[in-house]
């Protein structure tokens, strides 16, 4: 893979949280028990893109969105951003890297000083960051507040004033002061009603084309993924399992799980029900993750290789990649073509 | 109004709060006919009442909040009904599944018992047969190895397994209305899908009726037959999900389906409806929709139109409701 026309290249980035251990089996002996939240995860994101993270809740795809902006330190790999190793970054390199990488974070409502008012929170991260002298301060706040479509006396308020939408649009406002190149948005519109997701996705839109900014975009909803991204990542416990052009990945996802996580999405056109459930059982326990390839428990093609050998991200299409032991798996196709794959791949494996 | 007595038929229902600001009508007249056996869709944004008017049908909306209007079930008047035929009937012939299973499942017991009270409440099985009957239940819904889960407590069970439990536990009285609150809102999109062809397939097996409130347009149409949109209190459209679907006949409706994402349009600007859902207490006059809607005119300020049928099977509440249809197939 080249490093060139990358922003941020995450190298084999792992994470792991230390899960609680009850007295009994400290001392048993037993080692301590980890969530395996990213586990060796490879990424480019390009100068100017959207990129889609899709997962169920449990797959890493916030963690990995803190470790972008470096809220969380990655314990193995490395994440680079135009070239440089952000873990070693420091003094004024580092607040550099602060200021143009911007996190907007889910819940609206804690993500706010409730003690500030709009002015306060803006002219803070301005002044901090010192984009402009004192005295144009007033009129940048303005400008963002004109920006992201709220009326100017909102300026003088506080959080709780605001509506859900609106808030969401001041945390908007609040990462768009810093002039960043790199938005990463956590679930940026989950907790907003449908009519107001659309307004505020249509904000965000906007601003991509007005600003040139890239933009990270983890959501659990595929419908608006879909829509505001140019390529999509599905996580699946830690890894990434599939990732294309949002229309190749649509159209014709190449991982089973890619498959699952379409059909599950429930169609907004009623003639096009069905009385099968897409996926069977649940996501394992990301403290005791199956070994070989971790969908294995659910897979309905899954065959003797995929619980020995975890497959790895391959390549399938010009900027299509999934990792899944059947190579000519497409969703696209009807289930009998696909379930004739997994058989002749079982025999070649045996063979 | 009819003279059915099979059936949920509700008649004018109103909720009231009382709140500092003045009394906040949660619901505002609503009239719903829920046929044996049919999955019903109340979709709504956050305030919009739908939930609420769940909890009145079942009188569960306790004091200084008052309900007033008549729910018929099964012919027998639920408002006049006396408490202890109420309890019979709530858990019993109705039953009631809620968003968030945590907060509905008493955590300190095993499942077994909480299901087994249920069997006690309102069947007259002895102990061995209730027992025979929770993991019948526990089998149903499709939990894996009921015989060791059933004695599990709430917080052992993933989030789609406890909505599981919730639902063994309402169906254990052979319910023949399903009253649900949101009950797959909180669950990963491929456990919602589970959950959801559960429901569909519990509905054919024990004929019951489905009432299930939704914000999740996806959700209605993949799962019920009729829907009615709730906005600020009101039902403003009802119809069957495809008809309601392909021709919307309210702005409001028009513009929730314009708001989720349809594949073939990527990167391109959602039809938003501009604004914010206006606050109970301060509801604006004529057509509360109004400050919204691209349609509104001098008639929609001044008065409130009333939800009247248009075609069989059909009802809206807008003075211009062909237009809004008609524009619907220009776009």
């Amino acid at each position: 893979m080249s490093d060139d026309g990358s922003l941020i290249s995450v190298r084999q980035v792992s994470k792991h949280f230390d899960a609680g251990q009850s007295i009994l089996s400290r001392l048993a002996g037993e080692p301590r028990a980890a969530v395996h939240a990213l586990n060796g995860i490879d990424l480019d994101i390009t100068r100017g893109e959207t990129l889609g993270v899709v997962g169920e809740s449990g797959c890493g795809k916030s963690t990995l969105a803190r470790c972008l902006v470096r809220l969380h330190d990655p314990d193995e790999g490395t994440i680079l951003f135009e070239n440089r190793d952000i873990g070693h970054l420091k003094g004024g390199a580092r607040r550099a890297f602060n200021r143009r990488v911007q996190m907007i974070f889910q819940d609206p409502y804690s993500s706010l000083n409730p003690r500030l008012t709009v002015r306060r929170m803006l002219s803070e991260a301005l002044t901090v960051h010192r984009m402009r002298p004192r005295g144009e301060i007033d009129g940048r706040i303005a400008e963002l507040l004109d920006l992201v479509r709220l009326p100017s006396d909102a300026a003088e308020r506080y959080p709780h004033e605001f509506s859900g939408g609106q808030r969401q649009r001041i945390g908007i406002a609040r990462a768009l002061a810093l002039e960043p190149d790199v938005l990463v948005a956590d679930e940026l519109v989950s907790a907003l009603d449908v009519s107001v997701q659309a307004q505020v996705i249509n904000l965000l839109l906007t601003l991509q084309e007005e600003l040139s900014l890239t933009v990270v975009f983890v959501a659990h909803d595929l419908r608006l993924v879909r829509h505001i991204s140019h390529r999509v990542a599905v996580m699946y416990l830690g890894r990434i399992v599939e990732i294309a052009p949002t229309e190749a990945l649509f159209s014709t996802p190449r991982h089973p799980y890619s498959k699952a996580l379409l059909d599950a999405a429930p169609d907004l056109d009623p003639a096009k029900r069905t009385r099968v459930a897409a996926a069977r059982g649940e996501l394992p326990s990301p403290l005791d993750i199956p070994p070989g390839c971790p969908f294995n428990t659910r897979c309905p093609y899954a065959f003797d290789r995929c619980f020995t050998e975890r497959p790895t991200l391959d390549p399938r299409a010009p900027g299509h990649r999934a990792a899944c032991h059947l190579t000519e798996f497409a969703g696209g196709l009807p289930e009998q073509s696909n379930e004739a794959v997994a058989e002749r791949q079982k025999e070649e494996n045996r063979a | 109004m009819s003279a059915k007595t099979d059936g949920l038929h509700v008649r004018g229902l109103c909720a009231t709060f009382e709140t500092p600001r003045g009394p906040a009508r949660a619901v505002d007249g609503v009239d719903l006919d829920i046929a044996p056996g049919e999955v019903f869709g109340l979709v709504g944004e956050s305030g919009s009442g739908k939930s609420v008017t769940l909890r009145a049908l079942m009188r569960l909306v306790h004091p200084p909040g008052r309900v007033e209007g008549n729910v018929a079930w099964q012919g027998r008047d639920l408002m006049a009904m006396k408490p202890e035929e109420l309890r019979r009937m709530r858990g019993g012939e109705i039953a009631m599944i809620f968003q968030e299973p945590m907060t509905a499942l008493n955590p300190v017991l095993p499942v077994r018992v909480q299901i087994e009270e249920n069997l006690r409440a309102h069947t007259d099985m002895n102990r061995r047969e209730r027992r025979a009957r929770a993991l019948e239940l526990l089998d149903i819904v499709g939990i894996p190895a009921a015989a060791r889960r059933l004695d599990e407590y709430p917080h052992q069970f993933s989030g789609g397994m406890r909505q599981r439990v919730m639902i063994a536990i309402a169906l254990a009285s052979s319910p023949k209305l399903l009253l649900a609150d949101e009950p797959t809102t909180a669950l990963d999109v491929t456990i919602q899908d589970q959950i959801l062809k559960l429901l569909l397939d519990l509905r054919d097996e024990f004929s019951m009726s489905v009432v299930f409130v939704t914000h999740d347009l996806g959700v209605v149409a993949s799962l019920c037959d009729r829907m009615a949109v709730m906005y600020a209190g009101r039902i403003v459209e009802t119809g069957t999900v495809s008809e309601v679907f392909a021709t919307p006949h309210h702005p409001y409706t028009r513009g929730l389906l314009g708001s989720v994402p349809h594949g073939g349009a990527e990167r391109t600007m959602l039809a938003s409806i501009e604004g914010t859902p206006p606050g109970l207490a301060s509801l604006p006059a004529g057509c509360a929709f109004h400050p919204r809607c691209e349609f509104a005119t001098d008639e929609c300020r001044r008065e409130r139109p009333a939800l009247e049928p248009f075609a069989p099977g059909r009802s809206v509440a807008c003075f211009h409701h062909e237009r809004v249809a008609r524009a619907e197939e220009l776009a």
